[in-house]
């Protein structure tokens, strides 16, 4: 018991005296994981947009999949990523293995799941009412995209919110496709994953406490935005 | 209003990554220079990284994080390190994904060597493996032959619940050697050991986390002494079998060859491997830990090819 609470208190000392090995770490881990959100949210948005306005055969089979896709396992994205980008597989003459771009990539594909099958829930859900309105209002496609994301945006933005929780959250597929490297590719996850297995506990926990920080700032945004809604 | 708040949590949002992006050096700009790594390599222009795969018991002890620092000091080079078992550091080499392997398998590495993925494997270290178990060993095995040991712990297993044994179980160097007393001992792995109850945990992971994951269960396992001395503050775990000519545990660096894979910074991999072999360094290793362990975690090669069994050369004549 003692072990938790001095780990607690190190912690605590080591976020408010801005320990710059700490800061470092969580900052890396918010870039990479803002980026992978934005890149996967510009390509989700318009395939959900595609899914629920277009009728074609295998639809069902694709909305099931993507579905299925939502506990998608890290490692095996790991994996997967990792021959992909080693200097043996199809894209290995990019050099990408082991850097933060190649991070990005993984939960890029570990997210787009989540953001599209959300999203398309949400249009499906949606009042049919204000479909037709937008349409007889004379909106262009472009238009009548932009008024449609316009009526979700709330459910939008939770699941953009989730996706960064999900792939900040994220350990099995940072540490194979990162490779851990200090300074470079190791985020809050895999450093906690090192440094307990290194026994240095306290700063574990500090790097938990700020990962746990800033879900808790991503969800405050998200939820003063649902509120003001209201 | 609301649209305008929502630009406002982007703004500061995207105003964090730029933070992050210049705080952290080694970011945005880093990715950038990695991607043109292999094109900058045949040019003039010094190259800015160097991938090393390395066992996690260099990178566990410390030893590592030391020697990257007086190397950044006089190159031009950002090392970056990979600590993973040497059997992971071995596939990445296969595969060309790094530069330098940093491993501890003198059996795989020849082998690793005669296929042509390696040139120029110099040994900079050398420690011992040793059994360490739970002070009140259950199993009584504290000064035995390593072989002997193995037997007593496996006989004991059976019937005493309170005799486990942790393994790596990760294809690394300590969990080859392991296999090799297995061997030695007159068991088949394979079939005998491995799997064979639950008094054999194979744990998965690196040798700190291993020796924590023992600890826990205050079983015996495998370490080399440097990690093992490492974590000794941590943890209960004793020595008890600490001597056997095949306990002897050797470090060896070697270069991922060029002609194999053209990108590789073999520059740079020459200038690291000779570094570790010079004298200075070599005394760098000698001393390291002593002031924080009372004793050292590793031995110098240098000198000491004797009791490596590997040619002069190989111990300390630096690559041409």
């Amino acid at each position: 018991m003692n072990e938790i609470i001095d780990g607690f208190l190190t912690a605590i000392h080591l976020i408010v005296t801005f320990d710059p090995e700490v800061y470092e770490v969580a900052f890396r881990s918010i870039y990479i994981t803002f980026s992978a959100t934005v890149i996967a949210s510009v390509i989700s948005i318009p395939i959900a947009l595609f899914l629920a306005f277009r009728t074609f055969p295998g639809k069902r089979t694709i909305i099931n999949l993507v579905h299925t896709l939502y506990a998608l396992p890290t490692v095996l994205i790991g994996l997967v990523v990792f021959l992909m980008l080693s200097r043996q597989g199809p894209f290995g003459f990019l050099g990408l293995l082991f850097t933060p771009g190649a991070m990005i990539i993984g939960q890029v594909i570990l997210v787009i799941p989540i953001i599209i099958g959300l999203t398309y829930s949400a249009l499906v859900a949606m009042d049919p009412v204000i479909k037709d309105t937008i349409i007889s209002l004379g909106a262009n496609y472009f238009q009548f995209m932009a008024s449609i994301l316009k009526e979700i945006r709330f459910v939008v933005y939770a699941t953009v919110a989730m996706a960064f929780g999900r792939a900040i959250s994220e350990v099995g597929a940072a540490i194979m496709i990162g490779g851990n490297i200090r300074g470079y590719t190791r985020v809050l996850t895999t450093s906690i994953a090192l440094e307990t297995s290194m026994g240095n506990i306290e700063f574990s926990m500090a790097l938990g406490i700020i990962l746990l920080f800033i879900a808790l700032i991503v969800n405050f945004v998200m939820t003063s935005i649902r509120r003001e809604a209201d | 209003m609301l649209d305008r708040k929502f630009l406002l949590a982007a703004l500061v949002l995207i105003a964090a990554v730029f933070l992050c992006g210049c705080t952290s050096d080694g970011g945005n700009d880093t990715a950038t220079a990695t991607t043109a790594a292999p094109t900058d390599t045949g040019s003039a222009a010094t190259p800015e990284f160097l991938k090393i795969a390395t066992t996690t018991s260099l990178d566990n002890t410390g030893l590592l994080a030391d020697l990257k620092d007086r190397f950044e000091e006089d190159h031009d080079v950002t090392l970056q390190i990979i600590a993973a078992g040497t059997g992971k550091a071995l596939e990445y080499g296969e595969r060309g994904d790094v530069d330098v392997l940093m491993v501890h398998d003198r059996a795989r590495e020849d082998v690793f060597l005669d296929n042509g993925y390696g040139i120029n494997r110099r040994v900079f270290a050398y420690n011992y493996f040793m059994i360490v178990g739970p002070e009140s060993d259950p199993a009584g095995i504290a000064g035995m032959t390593p072989e002997d040991a193995f037997v007593t712990l496996i006989e004991q297993a059976q019937t005493n619940p309170d005799v486990v044994v942790v393994s790596r179980g990760d294809n690394s160097g300590t969990h080859a050697k392991e296999k090799a007393i297995w061997t030695s001992a007159g068991y088949d792995y394979d079939t005998e050991v491995a799997g064979s109850g639950e008094w054999y945990v194979e744990g998965g992971q690196g040798m700190g986390a291993t020796l924590q994951m023992a600890n826990e269960l205050q079983a015996y396992t495998v370490s080399d002494s440097g990690t093992y001395l490492a974590y000794k503050g941590d943890i209960d775990l004793v020595p008890l079998v600490d001597e056997g000519d095949v306990l002897l545990n050797i470090y060896g660096a070697m270069m991922i060859n060029p002609e194999q894979f053209s990108y590789v910074n073999s520059e740079m991999a020459k200038e690291w491997i000779n570094f570790l072999i010079t004298p200075e360094i070599q005394q760098v290793i000698a001393d390291f830990g002593v002031e924080e362990y009372g004793q050292p975690l590793f031995f110098p090669a240098l000198g000491n090819y004797e009791i490596l069994g590997v040619t002069p050369e190989e111990a300390e004549s630096p690559i041409p």
